[in-house]
C-alpha cells in the first residue's frame, strides 16, 4: 500500500545528541519515519521530548560545534544529515518551509512583514522587487490577512499574534515547498485563534499537496489535524498510528496516559488523569530499559522489555515495548 | 513624527526655563558681580554704586533675570570678567577647537569600537571575545588622565611624534598647512580618548549580538535560507545598533561640550579646558553662560537621540 514515489521525507535511525560538559548526551534517540505527500504527521510529547530537535535536524538550524547528527534523513536524493550550509540554504525557505511556537518573537521588530516575507522569495527566485512585493500580497490573501496591500507595510508590532503567526505561514510557504514543518504552531496563541491558524494550515497542504509535520504537545490539535501520528517519549517514538487507530485504539502507556490527560468537556472532572513524574532531563535519560517504567511504577518491571523495540502490532500501528499488553491505570486497580 | 518632534521641542520650553532660573540664581548667588577685577581697586564707593545703578543691578532680581533672558535670546552673555572680551565670542572660539577634536574622537571611537564589538559578540568566548575582554578591563581600570599622561609623556615628549599642546603650529600657513598643523595637533587626544571610552559601545554591542543572534527571529531569517552573512549584518547586527543609538543624540551634541579632562592635559583650548578655567579664575559670567549651554546641549541631546531611536526602531515611532 505504500507508494514509494510519495514519500516526501524518510527519516531512518536519526540519533541527535548535544554536547554538555565535554560529552554527547543523544535527544533523539533513534527516530524514524516517513512523510508522505497531502498527510499531516504530527509528533507529539511532553515538552522535553525531543520534538523540536528533530526539526532542527532535519532543517540543519542546530549549532554544529555542539551537536552531533547522524542517520538518514531523505529528502529526494539528498542525505540532509551534516549536509553543509549552503546546500541546507538551498533546501530551507525553498524545498522545507518552517513556521516556529511563537509568532511574537519569529519576526524581525525592525522590518516590515512584507520585506520579510519576500526575504524567501529573494533567495530561491528570480524575481524583480515588484514581482515579489505581488507575490507577497497574494500570499497575503491566501493565508487570509484583511488589506494584504496595507499589511505589506506594517510592522510586527503594530499587528496581533493571530496576524503575525498568518504572516510566518505565509513566508513559510512563499515558495510552494513540498515540505511544511510546523513546531508547536499554535502553542503561544488564544485558542479561537488556534483552530483558525490549523484550518488554516489545513486548507494549505490541501492547496499544495505539500506534507506537513506538525509538532504539538496537545492532542486536541492532533485530532483536529493529522493524518498520521507518532507519540514521542524521552528522545524515542513509542507509538506510530494513523490519527483514528492512536485515539480508538491507542496502546502504549504513554500514550493512553496523555489521553486520559485531555480533559474532556462531556467528562467528569475527578476523572482527569495527571501523568506522575516528569520527562527526565537530557543528562538523566535512562539509556537502557523502557524510558517510561519510571512513571508507571506500580507496573512490575517483567512487563518491560530489557530492550524496548519497536513492533508493528497491525499494520501501520507501532508499540514500543510490550507493557502495553498487561498496562492499566494505578486506579484501575 | 513632525508633530512628535514639535510636541518635544514645545516640552523642552519649560525645561529650559527651569534650567535658566537655577543657573541664574547660582550666578547671583556667586561671591563678586561683574566689576570685580574690571575697576580700579581706588574706586570710590561711591562710583561703585553709580555703576552697579547704571547697569542695572540693583534693580529687583526678577527684572535682571528678565534683562539677561532678552540678552542671551539676542546671543549677548556678557562680558568676560577676566579676559575682557564678549563672552560669546570667547566661546564661538573654543566651541570651534572643541568641535574638530570631538569630532576625530568621536570617529576614532567608532571605528575603533563598532569592529571590536562585533568580533567579541560574533566570536563569543573565543581568543578574540576574550582578549577584547582584557582590554576593556584595562581601559575601564585605567583613570582617563593618568592615561592621557602616558600618552602624553610617551608619543608627545619622549617620541616625539605629536606636538604636546595648543590647536596649531604658530608656523602654519595656507589652507592645507593649517589644516594639517591642526590635525597633527588634535589626532593624539583624539586616539588616547577614543581608546579608553570604547568600554561602554563595545559592550553594548557584544551584548547586543550574543543576545540576538538566538532570537527567533534570527532562526525565522535562516529558515528561510538566508546566507548566514546576510543573516547577521541585516538582521543581527541591525536590531544589536539599537542601544548605541540610543545615545548617538547625546554623543553629537557632547561634541560641543567637549572633555574636561583631555583638554586640560593637552592645554587644548577647547570648551572644557574654558569651563575649568573659567571655575579657577572666578568667570562667572563666562562659567554661567557655560552651564547654560552645557544644559541645553544635553536637553538638545536627548531630543536628538530620541528622534534617532524613532528612525530606527519603528515600535517607537509615534503617528
Ligand atoms: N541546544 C541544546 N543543548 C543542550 N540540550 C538541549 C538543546 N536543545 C534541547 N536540549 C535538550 O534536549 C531535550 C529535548 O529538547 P527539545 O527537542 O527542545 O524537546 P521538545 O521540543 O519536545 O520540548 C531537552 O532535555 C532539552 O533540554
Ligand atoms: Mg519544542
Amino acid at each position: 500500500m505504500d507508494n514509494q514515489q510519495n514519500v516526501l521525507l524518510d527519516v531512518e535511525k536519526l540519533h541527535t545528541g548535544y554536547r554538555l560538559q565535554g560529552e554527547f548526551y543523544d535527544a533523539a534517540d533513534g527516530i524514524g519515519f516517513t512523510l508522505k505527500c497531502n498527510e499531516i504527521l504530527a509528533i507529539v510529547g511532553e515538552s522535553g521530548c525531543g520534538k523540536s530537535t528533530i526539526v532542527s535536524s532535519i532543517v540543519g538550524l542546530y549549532d554544529r560545534k555542539n551537536t552531533r547528527v547522524e542517520g538518514e534523513i531523505r529528502y529526494k536524493n539528498l542525505n540532509l544529515v551534516n549536509l553543509s550550509e549552503d546546500l541546507f540554504n538551498q533546501v530551507r525557505g525553498n524545498n522545507i518551509g518552517m513556521i516556529f511556537q511563537d509568532p511574537m518573537a519569529s519576526l524581525n521588530p525592525l522590518m516590515k512583514v512584507g520585506d520579510q516575507v519576500a526575504e524567501a522569495l529573494l533567495y530561491h527566485t528570480d524575481m524583480n522587487k515588484q514581482q515579489r512585493r505581488d507575490r507577497v500580497i497574494e500570499l497575503f490573501n491566501q493565508v487570509g490577512m484583511p488589506k494584504p496591500e496595507a499589511m505589506y507595510d506594517m510592522y510586527p508590532h503594530e499587528l496581533s499574534g493571530g496576524l503575525r503567526q498568518r504572516v510566518v505561514i505565509a513566508m513559510a510557504v512563499a515558495c510552494k515547498p513540498e515540505i511544511i514543518i510546523a513546531d508547536e504552531p499554535t502553542t503561544a496563541l488564544d485558542v479561537t485563534i488556534q483552530a483558525q491558524i490549523l484550518d488554516l494550515l489545513k486548507k494549505i497542504q490541501k492547496e499544495s499537496d505539500s506534507g506537513i509535520i506538525l509538532i504539538t504537545h496537545d492532542l486536541g490539535v492532533v485530532a483536529e489535524t493529522a493524518d498520521e501520528v507518532a507519540v514521542m517519549y524521552a528522545g524515542q517514538i513509542v507509538e506510530k498510528a494513523d490519527v483514528k487507530t492512536l485515539f480508538t485504539h491507542p496502546l502504549h502507556p504513554y500514550t493512553r496516559s496523555l489521553l486520559n490527560s485531555i480533559p474532556q468537556s462531556d467528562g467528569d472532572k475527578d476523572d482527569l488523569h495527571v501523568i506522575q513524574g516528569t520527562v527526565p532531563s537530557l543528562k538523566n535519560m535512562p539509556r537502557t530499559g523502557d524510558r517510561f517504567a519510571a512513571r508507571i511504577p506500580w507496573i512490575p518491571a517483567e512487563a518491560h522489555e530489557v530492550d524496548p523495540q519497536l513492533h508493528e502490532v497491525e499494520p501501520n500501528h507501532f508499540v514500543r515495548c510490550t507493557c502495553w499488553k498487561t498496562f492499566h491505570f494505578q486506579d484501575e486497580g | 513624527m513632525w508633530k512628535t518632534v514639535l510636541r518635544r521641542v514645545l516640552i523642552m520650553i519649560p525645561q529650559l526655563i527651569l534650567l535658566s532660573i537655577i543657573v541664574f540664581m547660582l550666578a547671583k548667588m556667586m561671591p563678586g558681580d561683574p566689576f570685580t577685577g574690571l575697576i580700579n581697586p581706588n574706586s570710590s564707593p561711591k562710583e561703585i554704586a553709580r555703576l552697579k545703578q547704571a547697569y542695572g543691578l540693583n534693580d529687583p532680581v526678577p527684572v535682571q533675570y528678565v534683562r539677561w533672558i532678552k540678552n542671551l535670546l539676542h546671543g549677548d552673555l556678557g562680558q568676560s570678567y577676566i579676559q575682557h572680551v564678549p563672552v560669546a565670542s570667547l566661546i564661538a572660539d573654543r566651541a570651534q577647537n572643541t568641535f574638530w577634536l570631538s569630532l576625530l574622537s568621536t570617529i576614532f571611537l567608532y571605528g575603533i569600537a563598532i569592529p571590536m564589538g562585533i568580533s567579541a559578540g560574533k566570536h563569543e568566548g573565543e581568543w578574540q571575545d576574550r582578549a577584547i575582554s582584557v582590554f576593556n578591563y584595562v581601559t575601564y581600570a585605567i583613570p582617563g588622565f593618568v592615561f592621557y599622561l602616558l600618552g602624553l609623556w610617551l608619543f608627545g615628549f619622549t617620541l616625539g611624534w605629536f606636538p604636546i599642546s595648543g590647536t596649531v603650529a604658530a608656523n602654519a600657513s595656507g589652507f592645507w598647512g593649517v589644516f594639517f598643523s591642526r590635525l597633527q595637533h588634535m589626532i593624539l587626544p583624539a586616539i588616547l580618548y577614543a581608546i579608553i571610552a570604547t568600554t561602554g559601545t563595545v559592550q553594548y554591542l557584544r551584548t547586543g549580538i550574543i543576545d540576538n543572534k538566538v532570537e527567533d527571529y534570527v532562526k525565522t531569517a535562516r529558515s528561510k535560507g538566508v546566507p548566514e552573512k546576510v543573516v547577521f549584518n541585516k538582521h543581527i547586527l541591525r536590531n544589536s545598533f539599537l542601544p548605541i543609538a540610543a545615545f548617538m543624540g547625546n554623543t553629537i551634541t557632547g561634541l560641543l561640550g567637549g572633555s574636561l579632562i583631555i583638554e586640560t592635559v593637552f592645554s587644548f583650548p577647547g570648551m572644557g579646558k574654558l569651563f575649568l578655567d573659567s571655575i579657577s579664575q572666578r568667570d562667572y559670567t563666562t562659567l554661567t553662560a557655560l552651564i547654560m549651554i552645557f544644559g541645553t546641549l544635553t536637553l538638545l541631546g536627548n531630543l536628538l537621540s530620541d528622534i534617532i531611536m524613532s528612525l530606527v526602531d519603528p515600535r517607537i515611532r509615534v503617528k
